[in-house]
């Protein structure tokens, strides 16, 4: 039971993926224009990742460890496609209002990064309430931000106005204001030092920042590539190293061998 | 016929920016742009993997899951076949042509994860274009990723010594770029 309440305050509070983990960018800025949109795209991302969390974990001794990733991706894109047939035949306002962010949730980085950190090293129950955690802390996320953007866009909250139309700021609800509200939010989380994937300084040549104490493995996917490759050049320039040195002690050698040769002349 | 393109063209690349109006790829456009030639080499990496995997995703989609009736199953085949024909694609390049692969060859890996192929193909086959369609409206949508991801990283190259309020360095002011350039790119839309 404390594992759980554990799992649950971590997705909420300590690796909240929308503020301190910044993964799952395009939804994030995507879907918020307001916060009814925010809260179903965030519950639907709960459902799949719960779902994909609980079998990912039942299945983690069965999925070889080679395959692992694409075998991951068929389980989530099974669920995703699952919710979407059920969000179109049940919520179907959602689905108008979502479009191709439901089946993008595939390529979301949590799902898999949660697969791959946690429900494949973990049981059942506890993967079931870590993908609740980080589900509603997403969600959390989400409205927040879809919040913030309906009151300065739209003057109003979950579709109840309550600023007059003169005072809208429509810019916030249109393309160029999710980058701005985001942007304050950042700032606004660096202004007050809180724990945040961007106030971080890490190797600026991997893609997630090398902020490697804030991963969750879908940036280690992405930066699999350029590490091999790191790894490669290093090898490489040992070898070239090893073969200098045994050049090097060749000549001496040879050089030595001569001395001797001409000293016995 | 040809102003349908033309209307095509500049839409995808400009008008709906796949990145600035759409917000699909938004992790190469913020993680990988902090130099011009890095972004240049993930443009065209992304450039070059939409475009094959809208004209092999097309047929597909028409030739196997319209007359099987397995329409839903779209989401779980293009997303199988995006991360098979990077890893294929990976593979020629490195057999073929070692030189393009010494360019894009560290990109591709990152693709994968990229929303915006998924997003694009099935983009697509939501709007019923026909194939050449399909394939222009790819190869000019990246071309678009490839625009705004160079500007951005051309920005950021000059905006790294300025004098910026310590609570936005690092990501809050790119965002902030990003905002500028998206309502920049929004005056496109007068144009079709």
């Amino acid at each position: 039971m404390n594992t759980c309440m554990e799992r649950l305050k971590n997705g909420i509070i300590t690796e909240n993926p929308t503020f301190v983990m910044m993964l799952g960018m395009c939804p994030t800025l995507a879907v918020t224009s307001s916060a009814i949109n925010g809260l179903g795209m965030g519950l639907t991302t709960t459902a799949v990742l719960v779902l994909s969390n609980l079998f990912i974990s039942l299945l983690r001794n069965v999925i070889p460890d080679k395959v692992r990733i694409p075998g991951f991706i068929v389980v989530v894109a099974s669920f995703v496609t699952m919710i979407q047939l059920l969000l179109k035949a049940y919520i179907p306002f959602l689905d108008q209002a979502l479009g191709v962010y439901i089946p993008l949730i595939v390529v979301n980085c949590i799902i898999l990064g949660r697969a791959e950190a946690y429900a494949s090293k973990n049981g059942p129950v506890a993967s079931i309430f870590d993908g609740i955690g980080m589900g509603l802390g997403f969600t959390f996320g989400l409205t927040c931000i879809g919040i913030c953007r309906e009151i300065l866009g739209a003057g109003a909250i979950f579709g109840k106005t309550f600023i007059p139309d003169d005072f809208h700021i429509t810019f916030f609800v249109l393309a160029p204001g999710a980058f701005l509200v985001l942007a304050f939010l950042t700032a606004l989380q660096n202004k007050l030092k809180m724990p945040s994937a961007t106030n971080v300084e890490g190797d600026d040549s991997l893609s997630c920042g090398g902020n490697c104490a804030g991963c969750t493995g879908c940036g280690a996917v992405a930066n699999k590539g350029i590490i091999e490759a790191e790894r490669a050049a290093a090898k490489a320039a040992a070898a070239q190293a090893a073969k200098e040195k045994a050049a090097a002690a060749k000549a001496a050698k040879e050089a030595a061998a001569k001395a001797s040769a001409d000293k016995s002349e | 016929m040809i102003g349908e393109l033309f209307v095509l063209i500049i839409s995808s690349m400009l008008v709906s920016n796949v990145v600035l109006s759409q917000f699909l790829g938004i992790c190469p456009f913020l993680g990988v742009s902090k130099k011009v030639e890095t972004a240049v080499g993930m443009g065209a990496a992304v450039t070059f993997v939409i475009t094959i995997a809208c004209a092999i995703t097309y047929p597909i989609y028409y030739g196997i899951l319209v007359p099987l009736h397995v329409e839903f199953l779209e989401t779980i085949a293009f997303i199988l076949i995006i991360a098979a024909l990077v890893q294929f694609v990976e593979m020629v390049l490195k057999k073929f042509m070692p030189a393009l692969h010494a360019t894009l060859g560290v990109f591709l890996p990152l693709i994968t994860t990229n929303c915006a192929v998924l997003g694009v193909a099935m983009n697509n086959i939501t709007d019923g274009y026909n194939f050449g369609f399909s394939l222009a409206s790819g190869f000019f949508t990246a071309i678009g990723f490839l625009i705004s991801i160079t500007i951005l990283a051309g920005i950021r190259e000059r905006i790294e010594h300025n004098d910026i309020p310590e609570s936005f360095k690092g990501t809050p002011i790119v965002l902030v770029t990003a905002s500028l350039m998206a309502i920049a790119f929004c005056g496109f839309a007068g144009i079709v």
